[in-house]
C-alpha cells in the first residue's frame, strides 16, 4: 500500500487512487496513426525510475504525476498533470 | 476456570493458554499428525507450534487448526483434537499404518505425471486419510472490525529489545504503538524469570507519550511505505464477546521489529513423540505457568540457553537425568552445570522410545558410548532462528550467520530495524553432526510429516533448490509455515549435497505471518455490507408493484412486474406488448449523465464521442457512441444540445465510473487548454423513460403542449414538477426521457402512471431492444468489437480527431473473418450464450450475444456476433448450448427485427 503525497491533499494511502498509465504512452490526438499505435502499445517498462500518471479517483481527482522506482516503490515525486 | 477437551471437563488456573492447561491435567497426546497419524503432543509454547493444533469452539465459532499455543484458556472453553477416528487414543488410520507408503516426498508430482486412473484411486482414499480440522459449515455469529491507526514508532514485539526501544522512543516524545501477540507483556522475561521492572517502566513511558499497547496483536504483513496490517485478538478463538478480532492497517514513520527467535528441534528417530518438546518451551510451562512437562527430563542441546531449563526443571522438584551437549569441549555454562548434572559432550539423541504415545526413554550417542535414558520428557534445543519475518515480507534481503546457522535481517527498503534476538543477538552453536540410524522417522516438517528421508530423495531426485523442495515435499507450508522446520530441512539438504545453506536459500516469506481467520479481513463488510446497495429515487414506487428486483452494479433495477402467478417471462412479455400497442414507463435513471458546459464543450466532446457533435442544432440531440484508444467501442449513449454552450451527454448505467474518469482524462490530460467543465449529474436527476404509440398523447395532456419532435428537446411542468424532456427512443416506439430532480420524481411516475402508462422493467426492455437491434455495451459491445463490427461506422466522425480514431485504420480491423453483429431468426427460441456452428461438431463460428422474441408475432430473434458476418445473410446455422442441451436451427439477418424504417419512433 504505497503512501502518495497528493499535492492537494497530502499523504494519502493508494487505495485512494487509480493507476492510469506511464507518461509515454500517453497518445496524444494530433499524432498520426503509426506513432499513435507506437506510443499505445511499445512501453519502455523500465526496471528503475519510471514517470507514471495516476488520478486521485478517491479523492479530489487530480490527474497525478508520480515518479516511481518499480524495483523498491520508493517515490520521488508527485505533481499535478 | 473449567474447560473441555474431547469432552473430559478439566480444571485450567487464570492466565494457561490451552496447551498450558493439557499440560496441567496431565494430557501428553494432543492429536494426531497430518498423514501418518502419528501421536502428537505439545512441543512449542508459542506461535511456531506445529503439533499440538486443535478445534476450539462450537457451531459457527468453531475455529479449527487453532494452536493449543495460542489460545488463552476461558470458561467453558470446548476443544476437540483432529485428524483421528473413532478417537484420539485409538486411531485406525494409524493402526493400519496406511498412509505410510503413499506419502514419500514427491507423491503427488509422481501420481499426476502418471495416469489419471491413478489419481482417482488415490484420492478418495487421500481425502479421508489426510487433513486437519475440519471447517464449520454454521454462519459466523462473530463480529469483527476494522481499524486504521498511525503512529511514529510501531514496536513489534515486547521482549527486553522491544520494550527497551518502546520505552526510550515514547521518552524521546515519539508517538508509540506497541504490539505483542501474547495476552502478557515481556517476551522471553517471562520464561527466564527475568526482571519485570522494565515492562512496567515502558508502559507508563508509552501511556506517558499518548502512546497505545495492544496485546494479542499479531504484525500479519509489511507492506510498502511502512504500512502494516496487525491482526488483534479480542474474544479468545470459539469465545462469545460482542467483538471477536479487530483488523488494524497501520501506516508507521518508523518501525522497531523485535520479535525474537524461534528455538530449532533437533533430528532423531521419534523425535515427535509427545514428550520431546522445544527446552525453551519447557522452561516457559514451568517457570510461567507451573506446570512442570515431566519429572524425569533430559537436555539435548548444542547451545548454553538449554541449561536454564535444567536448572528451572531442577527448581520445580524435576529430575535432570542427563544433559547431551552436542559440543565438543565445556563452556562455561556447561562446566559449572556438570557440578549438579550428568552433562555428557559429544553427546546426541539418536532415538526417542516410547509406549502407547509416551516418552520412556532416549538412547543417546555420547562420548562414552552409546547408553539409554529413562525419561519421561526430553528437551531440545537446535539452537534459535530469529523471526525475519516482517522484514522479509518488507522487501528485506537476508544475510546469512555461520555462528547460529541462521538468516538475520539484511538491507531493508523500509524505515525499519531489526533488534534483539530477531537480529541475530544470539549466542553460537555448537557444529552439528547428524547421520541417521531411522530417516524415515526422522522428522524435520512435524506438521507435514515431512522426514530427513523425505528431503533426502527430494534431493537425490534432483530438487535442489529450496523453492522446488518445499512444493516437492510440501515442507514448510500449512498453519506454521515451516516457523520450526524450515531451517533444519536447509541443514539438512546442505548436509546431503555439496552446497552450503547459502546456497540452498530460502523460500520467500509472505504475509500472513501467523493464521488469519477470513472473518478478521471481511471486518463489518459481510452479509448485506458486502457492497454499497444503490437504491433509486423511485425505488418506493416500485416496491407498490412488487417487482423482481435485478442487481445491476452496485444498483438494483426492476426486472418485471408479475401480476398474480405470472412468470417472469410472462409479465416481460406482457409489459414489451403493452409499449408495442399503447404506452410504458421504464426507471431508467441510473444512466450515466455527465453536464458539458463551457465555450469548449463541443470540442471537449468531439474528443470523447465518435460522431458529430458540433453540428448539433440547439434543443436537438443524437446517439453517439465512444472508442477506447485501441478502438474498440466502449460506450454509447445520446449527446443533447441545451443551450448554446451546454450539452447533456448519456451513457450506459454499467459505464458510468469508467465514462466519468475518461471525461476527466480527456479533458485534463489531452486538451487542457479547453474552457468546458463536466458535472457527473447521473444521481442528482431521476429518469422515466414513456414509450408507446400513445405516449405523445399522454405527455401532450400532462404538459398541455405539443410533445418535442423525434430526439428533440423541452422544458415542461408534469404534476407541478419540472422536468427535462429529450424525445429519444430505445424501444422503437415513440418515446420521451423525462427528466425530474431525483427527490422530486414520484409525482411524476404516478401522473405517467395514472394516464395510462404501464410499468415495464428491463426484461421487457430486453426484448424491445434485440427486436430493433439497438446494442448494449458488455453484450454486444464486449470490448472486442470495432464500430464497423457494430455496423456503426456510417456514424463515425469524418476527419477523426477523437479518441480511437488512429486505431481504425489497422489492417487486422478490415480482415473478413472477424466476429461482426447479426441478427438471427428462428421458428423456436434461439438459446442466449449458445455457440454458432455450420452443423453439430463443426467448428464455432460466433455466438449469441442476446437471445429475445417478436414481441407482437411468433418465433425467436437473436443479436448475434459471428465471424464474417456482414456478408452471411440468408445462411442457416445451427444455434446450440450443450451445457443446457439447448438448440436451435436459426438464419442469419439483418440485426434488426421490427419498423426497419423506423416510422414508428418518428410518431
Amino acid at each position: 500500500m504505497l503512501l502518495i503525497d497528493c499535492p492537494h491533499c497530502g499523504p494519502r494511502a493508494q487505495s485512494e487512487f487509480v493507476y492510469d498509465r506511464t507518461l509515454d504512452a500517453i497518445v496524444q490526438l494530433a499524432m498520426v496513426p503509426s506513432d499513435a499505435m507506437t506510443t499505445l502499445y511499445t512501453r519502455a517498462n523500465p526496471r528503475g525510475w519510471s514517470d507514471e500518471l495516476w488520478h486521485h479517483r478517491f479523492g479530489c481527482r487530480t490527474w497525478l504525476v508520480v515518479r516511481r522506482q518499480t524495483v523498491t516503490h520508493a517515490i520521488e515525486l508527485v505533481r499535478a498533470w | 476456570m473449567t474447560f473441555t477437551f474431547d469432552g473430559v471437563a478439566m480444571h485450567a488456573e487464570p492466565g494457561d493458554t490451552l496447551a498450558a492447561a493439557l499440560l496441567r491435567n496431565g494430557v501428553r497426546l494432543v492429536g494426531r499428525s497430518f498423514k501418518y497419524h502419528r501421536p502428537r503432543g505439545v512441543m512449542s509454547a508459542g506461535v511456531e507450534e506445529p503439533n499440538a493444533l486443535v478445534t476450539v469452539g462450537t457451531g459457527g465459532r468453531t475455529e479449527p487448526n487453532t494452536r493449543a499455543t495460542d489460545v488463552f484458556v476461558y470458561d467453558g472453553l470446548v476443544a476437540v483434537s483432529q485428524n483421528r477416528w473413532p478417537s484420539l487414543k485409538f486411531d485406525v488410520g494409524a493402526i493400519l499404518g496406511l498412509a505410510a507408503p503413499v506419502f514419500a516426498a514427491g507423491f503427488y508430482y509422481k501420481t499426476f505425471f502418471g495416469p489419471p486412473q491413478r489419481w482417482m484411486l488415490y484420492e478418495r482414499f487421500i481425502r479421508r486419510a489426510a487433513g486437519l480440522g475440519p471447517a464449520p459449515t454454521d454462519a459466523d455469529p462473530d463480529a469483527f472490525e476494522h481499524r486504521a491507526a498511525f503512529c511514529d514508532v510501531l514496536v513489534v514485539g515486547s521482549g527486553p529489545a522491544g520494550l527497551a526501544a518502546a520505552g526510550a522512543a515514547a521518552a524521546a516524545g515519539e508517538r508509540v504503538l506497541l504490539v505483542e501477540q501474547d495476552a502478557e507483556l515481556g517476551g522471553t522475561v517471562l520464561a527466564d524469570d527475568g526482571d519485570l521492572a522494565p515492562i512496567a517502566a515502558a508502559q507508563a513511558a508509552i501511556t506517558a507519550a499518548n502512546g497505545r499497547i495492544l496485546t494479542r496483536t499479531t504484525a500479519s504483513g509489511l507492506w510498502d511505505h511502512g504500512f502494516v496490517t496487525l491482526s488483534q485478538r479480542v474474544t479468545e478463538p470459539g469465545q462469545p464477546g460482542p467483538l471477536a478480532q479487530r483488523y488494524w492497517q497501520v501506516r508507521a514513520k518508523r518501525i522497531v521489529f523485535a520479535a525474537g527467535a524461534i528455538e530449532r528441534p533437533l533430528t532423531f528417530a521419534g523425535n515427535d513423540r509427545p514428550g520431546v518438546m522445544l527446552a525453551r518451551a519447557v522452561r516457559t510451562y514451568i517457570r510461567r505457568f507451573g506446570v512442570l512437562p515431566g519429572r524425569r527430563v533430559i537436555i539435548a542441546t548444542n547451545n548454553d540457553d538449554a541449561y536454564k531449563t535444567a536448572d528451572a526443571v531442577a527448581a520445580a522438584g524435576g529430575k535432570v537425568v542427563a544433559i547431551l551437549d552436542a559440543r565438543h569441549s565445556f563452556s562455561a555454562i556447561a562446566r559449572t552445570a556438570n557440578q549438579r548434572y550428568p552433562v555428557y559432550l559429544k553427546a546426541t539423541p539418536r532415538c526417542a522410545l516410547g509406549r502407547g504415545g509416551h516418552l520412556t526413554a532416549v538412547e543417546a550417542d555420547t562420548a562414552p558410548g552409546r547408553r539409554a535414558f529413562a525419561a519421561d520428557c526430553l528437551a531440545v534445543s537446535g539452537g534459535f532462528t530469529p523471526v525475519v519475518h516482517l522484514h522479509s515480507s518488507g522487501g528485506g534481503k537476508l544475510d546469512w550467520r555461520d555462528d547460529i546457522q541462521a538468516f538475520v535481517p539484511g538491507a531493508t527498503l523500509q524505515n525499519l530495524t531489526t533488534v534483539g534476538s530477531a537480529a541475530g543477538e544470539i549466542e553460537a552453536i555448537g557444529a552439528a553432526t547428524v547421520s541417521l540410524d531411522h530417516p524415515k522417522s526422522s522428522f524435520i516438517d512435524f506438521q507435514n510429516d515431512v522426514t530427513a528421508a523425505d528431503v533426502d530423495l527430494a534431493w537425490t531426485e534432483g530438487y535442489r533448490s529450496v523453492e522446488h523442495l518445499k512444493r516437492y515435499t510440501t515442507l514448510g507450508m500449512g498453519t506454521d509455515q515451516g516457523k520450526t522446520s524450515n531451517m533444519t530441512a536447509l541443514a539438512r539438504l546442505a548436509g546431503a549435497g555439496a552446497s552450503t545453506i547459502p546456497a540452498a536459500g530460502l523460500t520467500t516469506f509472505r504475509p500472513p505471518y501467523t493464521p488469519l481467520t477470513l472473518g478478521a479481513l471481511a471486518g463489518p463488510d459481510g452479509g448485506g455490507h458486502a457492497a454499497p446497495s444503490r437504491r433509486l429515487a423511485l425505488a418506493a414506487r416500485h416496491d407498490a408493484h412488487s417487482p423482481i428486483w435485478q442487481p445491476l452494479g452496485l444498483w438494483h433495477r426492476p426486472r418485471a412486474y408479475p401480476q398474480g402467478a405470472e412468470s417472469l417471462h410472462d409479465a416481460a412479455l406482457r409489459e414489451a406488448r403493452a409499449v408495442r400497442t399503447a404506452a410504458g414507463i421504464i426507471d431508467v435513471s441510473t444512466l450515466a449523465k455527465f453536464i458539458v458546459a463551457g465555450p469548449d464543450a463541443a470540442a471537449l466532446l468531439e474528443i470523447v464521442c465518435a460522431t458529430g457533435v458540433a453540428k448539433l442544432a440547439t434543443a436537438r440531440g443524437r446517439y453517439t457512441f465512444m472508442l477506447r484508444e485501441d478502438g474498440m467501442v466502449t460506450d454509447d449513449g445520446t449527446v443533447w444540445r441545451l443551450g448554446e454552450t451546454r450539452y447533456l451527454l448519456t451513457s450506459s448505467t454499467g459505464g458510468a465510473d469508467r465514462m466519468e474518469a475518461h471525461l476527466g482524462y480527456a479533458h485534463r490530460v489531452l486538451a487542457p487548454h479547453l474552457r468546458a467543465s463536466i458535472v457527473a449529474v447521473q444521481e442528482q436527476l431521476a429518469g422515466i423513460a414513456l414509450a408507446g404509440p400513445d405516449a405523445a398523447a399522454i405527455l401532450e395532456r400532462l404538459i398541455s403542449a405539443a410533445p418535442p419532435a423525434h430526439m428533440g428537446v423541452a422544458d415542461a411542468i408534469v404534476a407541478g414538477v419540472p422536468v427535462l424532456i429529450l424525445a429519444a427512443s430505445y424501444s422503437g416506439e415513440r418515446a420521451f426521457e423525462l427528466y425530474p430532480a431525483g427527490d422530486a420524481a414520484g409525482p411524476v411516475w404516478d401522473a405517467l402512471n395514472a394516464a395510462g402508462a404501464v410499468p415495464y422493467g428491463i426484461e421487457a426492455l430486453e426484448f424491445l431492444r434485440i427486436e430493433k437491434g439497438h446494442i448494449v455495451v458488455g453484450g454486444e459491445a464486449d470490448g472486442r468489437t470495432t464500430p464497423h463490427d457494430l455496423r456503426l461506422e456510417r456514424m463515425l466522425r469524418k476527419g477523426g480527431g477523437f479518441i480511437g480514431a488512429s486505431a481504425l485504420d489497422r489492417p487486422a480491423l478490415a480482415a473478413p473473418d472477424r466476429l461482426q453483429l447479426v441478427g438471427l431468426t428462428s421458428p423456436t427460441p434461439i438459446p442466449e450464450g449458445a455457440m454458432l456452428v455450420a452443423a453439430a461438431g463443426a467448428p464455432v463460428e460466433g455466438h449469441i450475444t442476446a437471445g429475445g422474441l417478436h414481441v407482437i408475432g411468433d418465433g425467436g430473434v437473436a443479436l448475434a456476433l459471428l465471424r464474417g458476418g456482414r456478408g452471411r445473410n440468408g445462411e442457416t446455422m445451427l444455434a446450440t448450448s450443450p451445457t443446457r442441451g439447448t438448440e436451435a436451427r436459426v438464419t442469419v439477418t439483418d440485426p434488426i427485427f421490427y419498423d426497419a424504417e423506423g416510422a414508428r419512433y418518428r410518431g
